[in-house]
């Protein structure tokens, strides 16, 4: 057993760490991202921009009131290259260049994990 | 400790205000900060004060590739970028902090004639200047990424001193170092008008308050033509919107960052495991690119995808976790902005490095300190004066710009 308290668990953010964020001055929840890694793994944050806005605002380092999430970085949802890779680009104005090389993103699924 | 903040307090007044707290600002106040202390006895240390109008890191800096390489198409380039790159070897043990600086290579590939004679000619140049870049076959390109399709190389180049680092650690690094030597960071703060003062300037800050400084470094990147535009200065270099993305995480698989040379596509697997990964998109016509909008688009999804996919098949099955975009600060002629701004003797630029400022920024902040407080002089101080943006731009001389 471990004494240590997981604040991001795909990026094994600890609470001592964000402690040490806010030592140094690092307050808002874009500033702690980036100084402890927070909310950039598979989960993107889902999981501990909760738990990290209770603490500051508990802390009276935050306003219930107006505190934000960090920007919401697309896609949604994890998507793969292969399924992007069959798509024709939207919007597109340039029709006359070949940007997709044709594959049938089907196959992709098929592929084993890399 | 502090690593910068909103309630930092200001003098009066300055020896060197630096607007902009990203690598540049803060790695010159790093450099500034450690030579002042080792100045002559009877030589003043300078005070200087750094600027942020957001938090550190929110700009280009906080959102490249953390790619550094020597493979470019210029003697002083390749020159700069062995130097930058030697000084990233001491700078993880100089700053104290872990800069995940990884040096897997670089390995550049071609398929068309004239990327593959680009190719040729920078191998040769390299040989000139001392970089260790090696021509390789189609074959050793392959031994080096094994899931690359054959089809796609016609040749390739490898220099094993390239590398990557994670840009976050590295700013936060020199953030922290400056703050140690006495630098003063305030972030959150605008300078919302620079006033000429006597021979230096007054900063009226966004918070009401007002700075002096005897000179001002305007290291803002993307944003630097806002800062001085009400002196009636306007430099020719603008902001252009590059997006970036990264994926899943995976155990190591990647040694080097592949670029792609025909389709200006690159790839690396950073430290943390995740494919980290762009592409040159041309314009959209119609469309404005310089507008300081950093969104994202899901054409270049579609676009890096089709190109990555078809280059390297196994990423098929590989998923994006999240897509983001920054801002090149690009000049007419490829060089950066870097010494007194015409007319303005103590308004030094410190920008327009065309989306390689982040890799030059240890060899670049440690010279522009040396002029600064020394008058020490260096080829590419010369060559990046701004006083050549009174004249019609010269020809690009670096045609390796990626992303």
């Amino acid at each position: 057993m471990t004494d240590r308290v997981f604040l991001c668990r795909c990026e094994d953010v600890t609470l001592s760490e964000i402690d040490h964020a806010i030592d140094e001055d690092l307050t808002s929840v874009e500033e702690i991202k980036r100084y402890t890694g927070l909310g950039t793994g598979p989960c993107q944050g889902r999981e501990c921009i909760g738990p990290l806005a209770c603490l500051l605002v508990r802390r009276g380092l935050a306003d219930p009131s107006t505190i934000q999430p960090f920007t919401a970085r697309p896609p949604a949802e994890p998507v793969t290259f292969g399924a992007l890779a069959g798509t024709q680009p939207p919007f597109f104005a340039d029709s006359s260049a070949d940007w997709t090389v044709h594959r049938d993103p089907d196959t992709a699924a098929e592929e084993p994990d890399p | 400790m502090s690593l910068g903040s909103p309630s930092t307090p200001l003098p009066e007044a300055v020896d060197i205000a630096i607007v902009g707290g990203g690598v540049m600002g803060l790695g010159l106040a790093y450099h500034l900060a450690k030579i002042g202390k080792t100045a002559k006895r009877g030589s003043e240390r300078p005070s200087i004060a750094v600027l942020e109008g957001s938090y550190l890191v929110s700009g280009a800096s906080g959102r490249n590739g953390g790619g550094l390489r020597m493979q470019w198409a210029d003697a002083g380039n390749v020159a700069l970028m062995m130097e930058s790159i030697d000084l990233c070897r001491g700078l993880a043990q100089e700053l104290g902090i872990n800069l995940w600086f990884r040096q897997g290579g670089y390995l550049f590939i071609a398929r068309s004639e004239a990327a593959s004679e680009r190719l040729y000619r920078n191998a040769e140049l390299h040989r000139d200047v001392g970089a260790p870049t090696r021509l390789l076959s189609p074959a050793e390109a392959l031994a080096v990424v094994p899931h690359l399709d054959p089809s796609m190389v016609q040749v390739a180049t490898f220099n094993p001193d390239d590398g990557v680092v994670f840009p976050w650690p590295f700013v936060w690094g020199y953030a922290a170092q400056a703050i140690r030597r006495g630098v003063l960071v305030r972030t959150h703060t605008r300078v919302d008008k620079l006033e000429l003062t006597g021979e230096g300037y007054t900063l009226r800050l966004s918070t009401g308050e007002r700075l002096r400084a005897a000179r001002v470094v305007n290291a803002t990147g993307a944003w630097s033509n806002e800062l001085h535009r009400e002196l009636g200065i306007s430099l020719p270099n603008r902001p252009h919107r590059h997006e970036i993305l990264s994926s899943e995480p995976l155990r190591p698989f990647l040694d080097p960052l592949v670029v792609d040379l025909d389709s200006g596509l690159y790839f690396s697997q950073s430290t943390r495991g995740e494919l980290v990964t762009g592409i040159s998109l041309p314009d959209l016509a119609g469309y404005d690119d310089e507008s300081l909008s950093m969104h994202s688009s899901l054409r270049f999804l579609s676009v890096l995808s089709a190109r990555l996919t078809a280059l390297m098949p196994i990423t098929r099955s590989l998923k994006i976790l999240r897509q983001w975009s920054g801002l090149y600060d690009v000049s007419p002629d490829g060089d950066a902005y870097v010494g007194s701004t015409p007319g303005h003797p103590n308004l030094v630029q410190l920008c327009g490095f065309t989306g390689h400022g982040f890799m030059m920024a240890p060899a670049v902040t440690g010279l522009v300190a040396r002029w600064l407080l020394c008058g020490e002089s260096h080829p590419m101080l010369s060559r990046w004066d701004p006083v050549r943006s009174q004249h019609p731009p010269g020809r690009r001389r670096e045609d390796m710009i990626i992303g």
